[in-house]
Order: structure tokens, then sequence, then C-alpha cells
């Protein structure tokens, strides 16, 4: 307090703090109307125009639900991606059980072996299926005569891509867990699977709710993996890249963005109604579950997790090791010939420090935007109105694939009369998409951080007069790196990976290393977008330890106060 | 003030070196990445000034994306795109017919005939189905020779091609069956063709990378990829199938409306030239100059005898039809194949 009240005298006026906090709030609501609203206004008008850009209704829609074309494609879009919903589900269930209620060894390694596919875009996972089930495959039989390619190859894939991010939830929903409700059980003469189905079920329900509309959404919007090991298995996704960039028919690829939109802000609408009930599940004399050790199930957890971390080792190491073969099956000799991007489709090396470039401005100003704004969002009280729009807009980016986010950018800036016109094809609007399309789970996180802090802070910083930035700068930041750190590394990886919003918005000067894997293989440069693909795990894998390193320093140095 | 000074001098000398900056010419193309290093070096060295923006990709989606930007074009030249493509652009009034120097020494078969030509020709290049010989030999299967030995059903789910929207080698395959077959027997033998495809790619290059990868023997895909595999060692057979191969020329135009049109020319001038022309001869049998290609050891020497009669205004018009109709009949049929 001492250290604010010197900060107090420093003759700053508390309005000006206070206008410049509106300011800012205001800047960044329209930002994000800029960035993120207006694009989708833009995918949703060209959906409802004709070919010759006037409005024309749904006669877009009508048009396209005439053909047997579109409708296989639905089809097989819902078929793979609740297919993979009822694989993922269970296996990521017994992963997440195993980490949170039973006290089986090596639990650390078991989890950083089930987020290896966060570090990878979907298209490895397609890739790597190619050299082990394909005809030529490590393990052809199981799948005879290329029968990978199509509807199992997608499916597999996604279970991959998919696995981690159930799995977290999941991780959440199960760590939480009311003791006394497992001892009444107990007194009350339940077995072990009468205990699971009336207590352990019912308590994870909504994780498992919310963690299948995630998988479905993540897969019916993923391209990569059917891209790459779908064969001729026609998927709504893919069809709309087809369109655009196959065909450059904008409005039916708007047409299937806006269809594809659905499923995404459906599941977004019912996860929200769903967490607004789970707060009253647990209750403040709740008591915390202590799992003791159990041989059987200790030993059964560290089975489940070996199998499902072997395969995901065995995709990963798939790919890698196909990166530095000669000529896969005729020549195993090792090489770096894959590596030499520069003669190849794809945009050379120069993709791949787009790439770095891209996540590097991401992870750095995505941080200050998203921190930013929900400092200002939670912790001034100014700007009422911009406040409520930031909180509205910040939570909208997990209901828009980042397909249909791509999509929307190229409606809205590639618009001539668009003042920001300018942007279009350039690194910039990279940075800002991505920023965009990741906002909502980096803000949940710096809101959370943030709401740890007492209110106090700032009550008292304004009774004494001090601005805002120097509460700021003295208190909250301290007490919120790790979060920041979080988000950063977060934005990196993600930026490093995606495919989907960037694959229409990159030029020959900004083509990107994910989109370089996709553009590789379709020129039959497999085994080079391996290596691409290798090298963008590689980074993401060095980016997540360099900042948990950072992490655990700066822990040291700025977080002892959490230990006393 | 001084430093206002010395800010005002940068400022001077940053406008003054864009005044004289190099002209940047975007251009269009379907070449292989692996061509295109080589042919920008040695234009960018004798026209020392001028910088060359590729933007490649597929026949297919270059002309789409041309066709997409019509009102507003992007690119100022357009090369080493189909000269069928080319043409549709030329039906649409969007090409600046242009004679570069020495066209008159170039083979007329392949330089558009109007005069001054709306494109210009730099070499050809045709169909060639490659033949994994190891994979043919495990599956026991025999080496095709014709179109039809495709059809025979021991080649059930074993044959890629490049699917002819997207793909330029892909749509001279589409268009030589229909042309040298007949409309009606085209699509029969397509019909059956399609039976036994396992896989459209999206490139034309990608079906003989995977017949010499192994992963489906048989690939129909052109003679430079195929040239290209082999001698890297792929365990490839190069089939020209008898009835005769479908081939385009890969040609060069400068896009109507170009604002760098003086540069525009010293590149079309560059690819109609003997120094260019000894490059294409590097990556293709054929070349626009007569005299200039050397015999390439995969390739047989009476090569050009084995391309089809084709009009390719014919391929032209009907570029929309024949592509409709296809996609209509084989694009649409998503279920994997039994």
């Amino acid at each position: 307090m001492i250290a604010l009240r010197a900060r107090a005298r420093a003759r700053i006026a508390p309005e000006r703090s206070q206008y410049a906090a509106a300011g800012l709030l205001w800047a960044l609501a329209a930002a994000l109307v800029v960035f993120l609203a207006l694009p989708l206004a833009a995918i949703l008008g060209k959906a409802l125009s004709g070919d010759d850009g006037h409005f024309a209704g749904l006669a877009q829609f009508v048009a396209i639900a005439g053909g047997e074309r579109f409708w296989s494609a639905v089809s097989n879009s819902l078929a793979v991606s609740v297919t993979t919903t009822l694989i993922v589900l269970p296996l990521a269930y017994v992963f997440a059980a195993a980490l949170t209620r039973t006290r089986m060894p090596a639990k650390p390694l078991f989890r950083a072996l089930a987020l290896i596919p966060l570090l990878a875009p979907s298209l490895l996972p397609g890739i790597a299926l190619v050299y082990l089930f394909g005809n030529q495959g490590v393990l052809k039989g199981w799948f005879p005569d290329g029968s990978i390619y199509g509807f199992s190859g997608i499916v597999i894939a996604e279970v991959f891509f998919t696995f981690p991010h159930a799995l977290m939830i999941l991780v959440t929903a199960l760590s939480v867990a009311d003791a006394r409700l497992y001892e009444a059980a107990t007194a009350l003469g339940a077995g072990r699977i009468r205990r699971f189905l009336t207590v352990t079920l019912p308590a994870a329900r909504y994780g498992l709710i919310s963690s299948a509309l995630v998988v479905f959404t993540l897969v019916i919007v993923d391209f990569g993996a059917p891209k790459v090991i779908g064969g001729q298995y026609n998927v709504l996704a893919v069809e709309a890249y087809k369109q655009v960039i196959g065909q450059q028919n904008f409005p039916k690829g708007a047409v299937i963005g806006v269809l594809l939109l659905l499923p995404a802000v459906l599941g977004f609408v019912i996860d929200h109604l769903l967490q607004k009930r789970q707060r009253a599940l647990l209750t403040a004399r709740a008591q915390p579950l202590v799992v003791k050790p159990n041989v059987w199930v200790d030993g059964l957890g560290v089975l489940a997790c070996t199998l499902i971390g072997a395969a995901m080792l065995l995709i990963l190491g798939t790919a890698v090791a196909a990166a530095f073969i000669k000529l896969w099956p005729y020549n195993l000799t090792p090489t770096l010939a894959h590596f030499d991007f520069d003669n190849m489709d794809g945009g050379g090396w120069a993709a791949f420090f787009n790439s770095v470039k891209l996540a590097l401005a991401t992870a750095l100003f995505g941080t200050l935007t998203v921190f930013g704004g929900a400092y200002l969002a939670e912790k001034t009280p100014v700007a009422p109105v911009a406040r409520q729009l930031v909180r509205m807009l910040a939570i909208l980016p997990m209901a828009v694939p980042g397909l249909v986010l791509g999509l929307g950018y190229i409606f809205f800036f590639n618009d001539p009369a668009n003042p920001l016109h300018f942007l279009y094809g350039s690194m910039t609007v990279l940075v800002l998409c991505s920023i965009a399309h990741f906002y909502t789970t980096a803000n949940l996180t710096a809101t959370t951080a943030l709401k740890q802090l007492d209110a106090e802070f700032e009550a008292v910083a304004a009774s004494l007069k001090v601005p805002f930035w120097t509460t700021l700068w003295r208190v909250t930041l301290p007490v919120c790196l790790p979060a920041m750190l979080d988000i950063a590394r977060f934005y990196f990886v993600s930026a490093m990976c995606t495919v989907s919003a960037v694959i229409f918005l990159y030029t020959p000067d900004t083509v990107l290393a994910s989109v370089a894997v996709l553009n590789m293989d379709d020129a039959g440069d497999t085994a080079a977008a391996a290596a691409m693909a290798t090298l963008i795990v590689a980074v993401s894998a060095l980016v997540c330890l360099v900042f948990s390193l950072t992490a655990w320093w700066l822990g040291r140095k700025t977080q002892a106060w959490r230990t006393r | 003030m001084k430093l206002v000074n010395r800010l005002a001098f940068g400022l001077a000398c940053v406008f003054a070196g864009s005044a004289f900056a190099d002209t940047t010419l975007t251009v269009y193309t379907a070449l292989e990445a692996d061509q295109l290093k080589a042919y920008q070096q040695k234009f960018e060295e004798e026209n020392p000034g001028i910088k060359i923006k590729w933007v490649r990709d597929s026949t297919g989606i270059i002309t789409a994306k041309l066709l997409a930007e019509k009102a507003n074009p992007q690119a100022d030249v357009v090369m080493g795109v189909a000269a069928s493509s080319l043409l549709v652009l030329e039906k649409e009034g969007m090409l600046q017919a242009y004679a570069p120097k020495g066209v008159d020494k170039l083979s007329k078969a392949y330089v558009d005939s109007a005069n001054p030509p709306a494109w210009v020709g730099m070499d050809v290049w045709g169909a060639t189905i490659c033949f994994n010989t190891v994979e043919a030999a495990k599956l026991g299967l025999k080496k095709p020779e014709s179109w039809h030995d495709l059809t025979r059903p021991e080649y059930k789910g074993k044959i890629v091609m490049p699917n002819p929207a997207s793909s330029g080698t892909g749509y001279f395959d589409v268009s030589a069956w229909l042309k040298v077959f007949g409309e009606k027997d085209g699509w029969t033998y397509m019909d059956k063709l399609h039976d036994n495809i396992a896989q459209y790619t999206h490139s034309g290059s990608k079906p003989c990378k995977q017949a010499a990868a192994g992963e489906f023997p048989v690939g129909i895909s052109f003679e430079y990829r195929a040239a290209k595999l082999k001698e890297g060692g792929a365990p490839i057979d190069l089939v020209f199938p008898k009835e005769g191969l479908g081939w385009d020329v890969e040609a060069t135009a400068i896009m109507k409306g170009t604002r760098n049109a003086d540069a525009a020319k010293k590149l079309a001038d560059w690819s109609a030239s003997r120094s260019a022309n000894e490059l294409y001869e590097k990556n293709f049998a054929i070349v626009a100059m007569p005299g200039v290609a050397k015999p390439n050891a995969h390739i047989p020497g009476n090569y050009e005898q084995l391309l089809i009669k084709q009009d390719l205004k014919w391929s032209a018009t009907n570029r929309d039809k024949i592509l409709a109709e296809w996609t209509k009949r084989y694009d649409a049929k998503s279920e994997p194949k039994k």
C-alpha cells in the first residue's frame, strides 16, 4: 500500500485514468466487432445472395439442397462425427478416470502423452495412417485393399485429433467429487458398479455431454483429416473447401459454411445452458474425495493409459519416421531430402518461418489484447455498454468454426468497398484472424485468473486515487503471470497448427506451414508433408517446454506468496 | 533540429529507393514447383529490374481463380497454364494479344493461330501411365498397353487418376477419350474405368507419385513427372497407351489491363526465346521451338507421333460442359469403393 500511495502523488488525475480505461474498452469492443462480428455478418450476407451478388433469400440453400451430392456429404459428415464421438467418449472417460480416480503411477507422463495431438495439425494423423494402414502400410493387413481411405481413416484420425479436447473436459468434471455421496452409497450396500451408475456417472454427466458436443463440432468442421485420408468419401467441410478454392464458387461455400455453423452454435447453446445448472451441483459442504490405492484398479488404469498413450505415440512416431525415409517402402535409407521444401509445392521453408512469425505475433498481441480486455472488463467500473459488448463477443468464437471465420474474412476484407480492404492478403490479417479464432479459451483463462484476485485491490487503489495501470502493473500482472504464460502458449500452439481459417486467407507471401502440409500432400509429396508436420510438432513442443520452464522460473521469483 | 533533418533525409532516401525499385510481375502458373525456380532465375538474370512473384496451383484452380477475378484481375501474366484454359480466358476477353519477339521461330501448332496470338506455347505435356513393376509382380498384374486394358477387372481399385476439374492433366485425359472413342463410347469407357479407380487426386503429379510409392500400382499422369520419378529410382515403367495420348500446351499470355505491360511483354518475349526453350527442354520432350529438344532416356523418340490429333479450341469450348458431366457422374459418388 505504501507503494501505491507513493504513486498516488504522481499528479495523475483519476478521471484521466478512467477515461483511458473507457477508451481502451471501446477500442477493444470496436475491434471485436470489426474482426469477428462483421466477417460473420458478411458470410451470412453472402449465403443469402445470388451468383450476381444481389439478395436472393434462401435460393442458394434451396439450390444446394437439391443436389444428391450435398445430401451424401451431409450424411457422411454426420456419420463420421457421431462415430468419432462414440469412440472418443469412452476412451477419454477411462483415461480421465485413471488420472483422477486411481492412484496409478506416472500420471504426469500419461497426461503428457494424451496431450500430444494438441501439438499437431489434424493433417498429421491422416498422413500417419497412410503409412500405417495404406496399401504399403506397415499394418496394411488391418485395412485390406486401401479401405483405410474413407470412413475408417477419417474416424481414426479424428479420434486422435479430438481425444485431448474430450480428455481435458472430463478430467475437470471428474476431479471434483463429493466423498459423502460415496460413503452413503457404500453404507447403503451399493456395489462398485451400482456406485458408478448412481453416483459417478450422474455427477459427470455434464462433462460427458459437454465433451460430446465439443468432439462432434470439432469433427464436423474439420477438413484436414478427410482431405488427406478421406479418399472419395466426401464430407461437408471438404465440400466447402472445394467450392471456394477449387471452383471459386463463393456463395455456395458460404451456404455450406453457414450450415456448419448450425451444429456449432447449437452445441454451444446446449453447453451454456448445462453449465448454468452445473454450478448448483457442488455445495460448500461437499467433502473432497480421497482416492485409496487399489492394486487392481490402479493396474487397469496403467494398462488402459499405456494402450491409449502407445497409440498416440505410434501415430506421431509414424509421421516422424516417414519424414526421414527416402522412398517408403522401396528404399529405407535415412534422408533429409524431404526437408528440401524449396523444391516442392507448398511454399518452401518460407512457409515454416511464416508460421513461426504468425505464432509469435499471435501469442504476443493475442495475450496483450485478451488480458488487457479481460482486465478492463473485470476490474474497471467504466463504460458499462462496451464492457457488456466485449463480454458477449468474447464468447462468440467458441461457436464459430475456423472454416466459417476464414470464409467470413474473405467476404468481408476482400470487398474493394471495405476501407480495411488493404489488410487482405497481409500477415496482419492472419494474426488478427488467429487472435479472434481462439479468443474465447484465452479469455476464459484470463478471466478466471483475474477473478481470483480480490476486487479490494481496485477499490483501495481508487480511494487512494491511483490510476488503474499502476495497480495493474504492481499487483495484477505479477499475480496473473502464470495465466498469461498459459494464454501465450495456447495462442502460439494454436496458430502453429491451425489450417481451417487461414487456408482461405494466405497468399504466396504469407503461406503457412500447416497449409504447406496440405498442399504437399495434394501434390503427392506425402513424405515432405510428413516432414513439415514433424517440424510443426517439434516447434510446438519446444515452445511448450520453454514456456513451462519460464513459468517455473518466474513462479519461483513472483509466486512465492502462494506457498506461504 | 538535427534529428528532424536526419529523419527527412532518411525518408527521402526511402522514397527515392522505391522510385527505382524493381517491377514485380504477378505471374499465375500451373508449372510444377521444381521447375519454377530455374525459369525465374534465368529470366531475372536476363531481365534485371523485373522480379517474378508466382501464384501456383493446379490448372483447374488457377483457371477458376482467374475467372473469379475477372472484374479486378490480380495477375499480370499467365505462364505455364494449359492452352485449353487460356482459350477459355480469351473467349472471356481477358487476354492481351501480343506477338513476342521471335514468335515466328516456334512451331505453328503450339502457338495461337490469331495474329497477334493471344497465347504462345512453351512446351507440350501428355498422358503417361506410371506402372509400378514391383507391386504388379506381387499382385500378378499384367502391364497395360492400352487405355482399354485399364478397364479389366484385375485393375479394380488399383488405378488413380487426377480429377479433371482441378488438374489440367486430368482434363486432357478426359477430353482425349471423348475425342478418340467418340462422345458416347468415351463416357461408356469412363463409366467402366470409374469402377476400377481407387481415387481421383487433386493434382496430375500425385497419381504417378502414388504409383512410384506403390500405394496404388497404376497412376494416370504425365511424362515429365514419370520420367523424373523413374530417374530418381522409383520402380516404375512408363506406359504410352496405343490408342493415343491426350496432351495440352503449356502456354504464356498477358492479362488485359496489366499495370506492368512493358515488363509483361519482356516475360512473354523471354518465354518464346531460345534460352527459355532450352530450360523447357530439360523437363519436356516437346518444346515450342523446333530442334531444341534432346532425346530423353525414358521417353520414346517418336513421342510426338503418339499424341492424338486434337483440337484445343474444342477442348476449351466444351470445358464447362465436360467437367459438369464428369462431376455429376463420378465426383458425386462419394461412397467408398467396396
